[in-house]
């Protein structure tokens, strides 16, 4: 084997290799365009080519691929949410990521640390107990912890004993973990590449055709190509997506904000947060703290970053770890979230027949990558939205069927 | 530091303010238009106006801004005109 290696190494006229083709010229007709090539259309993709048989599918994705919320994301996959649908849909979620590697034969780095959340206050440790009850009830690892096993599970966190931000308990969820973001999207890239789909990267939709209640037609910078069902998964352009085919989401638009340390030698092996703090930290496989928090506090729809939300997550970080204070911070982002009103995303039918929508994402859709993909194409195979995503349409909210999750976020907006 | 000017107050450290969210027309008398009000907030790629507080003053007014550039256009006091929409 090393001297096969040496061979193609040394080989001369050696060509890189690829994951996934070029971006090809624009066909005339697909069967289905999927709007949107970052985690969750490029899984799509992957499932619709290897699992339903449509091959003929086009990703069109108006930048590089996964280089939108896919790049921007701090990679958190759990399931200990506050409602049984969603603990049910996020339960397959974590599923899908525990085989991922396996299923796609490309390593997503799935490391399953489980996810600690730190309770200040009473009120906290109420809500925790009610979401440990109701996720044990569905069925997933989490459970309601004292504060002794605070310090078991992490002893660098600072319990602040007697003082403003005193660490009460936690909720301990052992399901919690993390993967490569760049990985996931490039292991569905390259396996539903290999099955014929087109990926057009810097391709932007600039509008439709509708007649009848179907798109006709979609309008891109490349040309117009008719299709025969649409899939929009546009992160934070769905709302303006949306727009275009006429369809009013309740979307608005808020930048997530985030930011990694210098690497240190590996000392915090779960994942901890604190909705109180607005505070998240990860270490990442390369050694960085990853901080993450809550979205700004009002409306935008920018990548910029602002000193005072990066203010307020060093503050939140150093509160949990004081010990981080002279670490530098090497690389910060943000990214535009398409928050819903109850937190919960927008899956399933639209008011057009040959469109189906996945938005409405917020601030994790990351850990829905795999279960998101997955249940899309099915729909858009069988026409007919499963079960699991019933709970998620659009129709909810003029039924008042909210979904509400804004206490189970990870950092509290 | 980020800048907002408040109509009482003058320009003012954008930390001391609040956000409030978008006007809206305040006639919500059918069902389809509440569960507009209450669901369908505005999201326009462009000018939004929307209510902001100054704290340390509680002046609540309108303000114009722009969601793509973040850029404050116009701060000033609600008009004592009835229908908020008729807001220039």
């Amino acid at each position: 084997m090393p001297i096969e290696l040496l061979k193609y190494g040394l080989r001369r006229g050696h060509r890189p290799f690829r994951d996934i083709p070029p971006t090809p010229d624009l066909r005339k007709h697909y069967d289905v365009v999927i709007i949107g090539g970052g985690g969750h259309g490029l899984a799509a993709a992957y499932y619709l080519s290897n699992h339903h048989g449509v091959k003929n599918v086009a990703v069109l994705e108006k930048g590089y691929l996964a280089g939108g919320n896919t790049a921007r994301n701090t990679t958190t996959v759990r399931s200990n949410y506050l409602t049984p649908p969603s603990i049910a849909f996020y339960r397959e979620g974590v599923s899908l990521f525990e085989a991922m590697s396996e299923e796609l034969g490309f390593n997503v780095m799935f490391s399953q640390r489980g996810q600690l959340t730190l309770a200040h206050s009473d009120a906290a440790m109420r809500s925790f107990r009610l979401r440990a009850e109701t996720g044990n009830h569905v069925g997933i690892r989490t459970e309601l912890v004292d504060a002794k096993t605070v310090q078991e599970l992490c002893p660098h966190v600072n319990m602040d004993f007697g003082g403003q931000h005193e660490v009460l308990g936690g909720l301990w969820h052992a399901d919690g973990g993390t993967a490569r973001h760049d990985a996931v999207a490039w292991g569905y890239a390259k396996r539903a590449a290999e099955k014929g789909v087109e990926i057009h990267q810097r391709t932007e939709v600039e509008g439709f055709g509708i007649a009848n209640g179907r798109i006709t037609e979609v309008r891109t910078n490349r040309g117009t190509i008719t299709a025969g069902q649409v899939l929009q998964a546009a992160g934070g352009m769905n709302g303006r997506i949306a727009e275009m085919a006429g369809i009013p989401l309740p979307i608005r638009c808020f930048p997530l904000q985030a930011m990694v340390t210098q690497p240190l030698k590996p000392f915090l092996d779960i994942l901890l947060s604190s909705s109180n703090l607005h505070t998240y930290l990860v270490q990442s496989s390369r050694g960085e703290i990853v901080i993450g928090g809550g979205t700004d506090p009002y409306q935008l729809a920018s990548t910029r970053s602002s000193l005072p939300q990066k203010e307020s997550l060093a503050t939140g970080a150093l509160q949990l770890m004081p010990f981080l204070h002279n670490i530098k911070i090497l690389r910060q982002w943000a990214g535009i979230t398409d928050i819903t009103p109850d937190f919960s995303p927008i899956m399933g039918a639209s008011p057009l027949q040959n469109y189906w929508l996945d938005a409405g994402w917020g601030t994790w859709g990351f850990k829905a990558t795999g279960v998101a993909g997955k249940r899309m194409a099915e729909t858009i195979a069988t026409g007919r939205v499963p079960d699991i995503l019933v709970p998620f349409s659009l129709e909810r909210f003029s039924r008042f069927e909210l979904l509400n999750e804004m206490g189970a976020t990870a950092a509290g907006h | 530091m980020k800048i907002m000017s408040c109509p009482l107050n003058g320009p003012r450290n954008i930390s001391e303010f609040q956000w409030l969210g978008p006007v809206h027309d305040g006639a919500e008398l059918t069902a389809a238009a509440l569960v507009q009000h209450l669901f369908f907030a505005p999201n326009p790629m462009g000018v939004l106006r929307e209510w902001w507080r100054h704290t340390p003053s509680n002046t609540v007014f309108i303000a114009e801004r722009n969601l793509i550039t973040d850029e404050i256009l116009r701060t000033y006091l609600k008009p004592a005109a009835d229908n908020i929409a008729s807001v220039a």
